[in-house]
């Protein structure tokens, strides 16, 4: 049989290659991401203090919103094709695949945004220390609603329009991420320290990362009975 | 010798009893035959032995060791057919194969040679959603002959299949029997073969 990365690596290198096909799936909630955060500046005027004040709320509410948008596929395909049967019944232990799948989910959906947005925040006049900062809060964050969105997307993969009640489950849990993740920007932003913040979301990370596969497979259990 | 069992095995959908204190046993070289109208239960029945859904009683044993025990080892025993093809639309037929061999044990040295048996040999850089849904079938037959394992779950293998994909069909499972497989199929289909069946009736 195979062994653990192999299986890991079939995974994600299946799901790299489906996004490769359908481009449209990536590239979606990187332009609502995108048009979001700079038809905010647009609304509110160009007064740079309001734009910096601001700016580090919108771009994670757009973000998370974005990366919300995508979580709803993670499991749907695989389970309409038949797929998802077949990943259930492989000699593979299933919180593996889980993750294998959350990882790829994240690489084709959180990296984008975290590599796209020091360019949207340039519309905000943000610093470039801030930046930094944005970004590796926004990577941390991104990682983590990957890992834990998983779950809402093995409970509802069953469910007519899921969607709503997949927001519904993982906004809770991303609530700690967006406001810690937009405070520590703004803090930056101010030339504050901004570790405390960072540690926090890193802590939620390590949490999602370690938990979450083994509740995704616990989950995909259950709705596929 | 390789002996699939279930005892006592009831499940209940909803309202509905769909079989109740079901015994049966299957051992290698057999077919187990389910058999019963639309509704009945076949499909659940496959699922609860594969371990896809929890049987509300009862034990399914392999060699006499409950499933549930170690449910990865049986898993590597078992390979599953089911109604839907199981492959991604957007990827080829050679890539879909290749995926399944990074999950489980499969020969994919033979993979040439049952591919063109099964007739689908030029259609490897296709994809598969291009794939008329007999073709599709004619992969998924492909998967149960490429992996490594001795119990097949096979759900209505026939549909969907030409006349020479359904005599294809007899031919593979023929083979794995006399390997010394086992195979569990639910099916409408009449069909000859000079092997040991066991009949399920559902009602």
């Amino acid at each position: 049989m195979p062994g653990l990365l192999a299986g890991f690596a079939a995974v994600v290198r299946r799901d790299l290659h489906l996004a490769w096909r359908r481009p449209g799936d990536v590239l979606n909630p990187l332009f609502f991401f995108a048009i979001v955060s700079t038809l905010f500046p647009l609304a509110v005027g160009p007064d740079a203090d309001q734009l910096a004040l601001n700016g580090p709320g919108v771009l994670w509410v757009a973000a998370l919103l974005a990366a919300l948008l995508s979580l709803n596929s993670v499991f749907l395909n695989d389970h309409e094709d038949g797929t998802l049967d077949q990943l259930l019944l492989s000699p593979q232990p299933l919180p593996l695949l889980a993750l294998a799948k959350s990882t790829a989910h994240w690489l084709v959906s959180g990296l984008p945004l975290v590599l796209v947005s020091p360019l949207v925040a340039l519309s905000f006049q943000m610093p470039a220390r801030a930046t930094t900062v944005m970004m590796l809060t926004l990577a941390l964050g991104t990682v983590s609603l990957s890992m834990l969105g998983a779950i809402g997307a093995g409970l509802t993969v069953g469910l007519n329009r899921g969607n709503a009640l997949l927001s519904l489950l993982i906004l809770p849990l991303a609530m700690p991420m967006l406001i810690f993740g937009a405070r520590t920007v703004s803090l930056a932003a101010a030339g504050d320290a901004a570790s405390a913040g960072i540690y926090f979301l890193g802590a939620y990370c390590v949490l999602a990362l370690s938990l979450a596969p083994f509740a995704t497979a616990a989950a995909l259990r259950i709705s596929n009975e | 010798m390789a002996e699939l069992s279930g005892q006592d095995l009831t499940l209940i959908r909803g309202n509905r009893c769909l079989f109740q204190g079901l015994d049966f046993t299957v051992g290698s070289g057999e077919l187990l035959m389910v058999e019963g109208p639309n509704g009945s239960g076949k499909t659940s029945l496959l699922r609860a032995i594969a371990g896809l859904i929890d049987p509300d009683e009862g034990v399914v044993r392999w060699d006499n060791t409950n499933v549930k025990k170690n449910r990865q080892s049986f898993h590597a025993l078992l390979v599953w057919m089911g109604h839907r093809p199981g492959f991604a639309g957007d990827l080829t037929l050679i890539e879909n194969l290749r995926f399944e061999a990074g999950l489980r044990s499969m020969t994919m040295s033979t993979a040439d040679h049952q591919l063109r048996r099964l007739k689908i040999s030029t259609l490897v850089d296709i994809p598969f959603r291009a794939l008329s849904a007999g073709q599709q079938r004619r992969v998924a037959l492909a998967r149960m002959c490429l992996a490594d394992a001795p119990l097949w779950l096979m759900d209505e293998p026939f549909t969907n299949m030409d006349a020479e994909g359904q005599a294809l069909v007899v031919d593979v499972l023929r083979e794995h029997l006399q390997d010394g497989g086992l195979c569990v199929m639910a099916t409408h289909q009449r069909f000859e073969l000079d092997a040991t069946i066991r009949r399920i009736k559902l009602t």
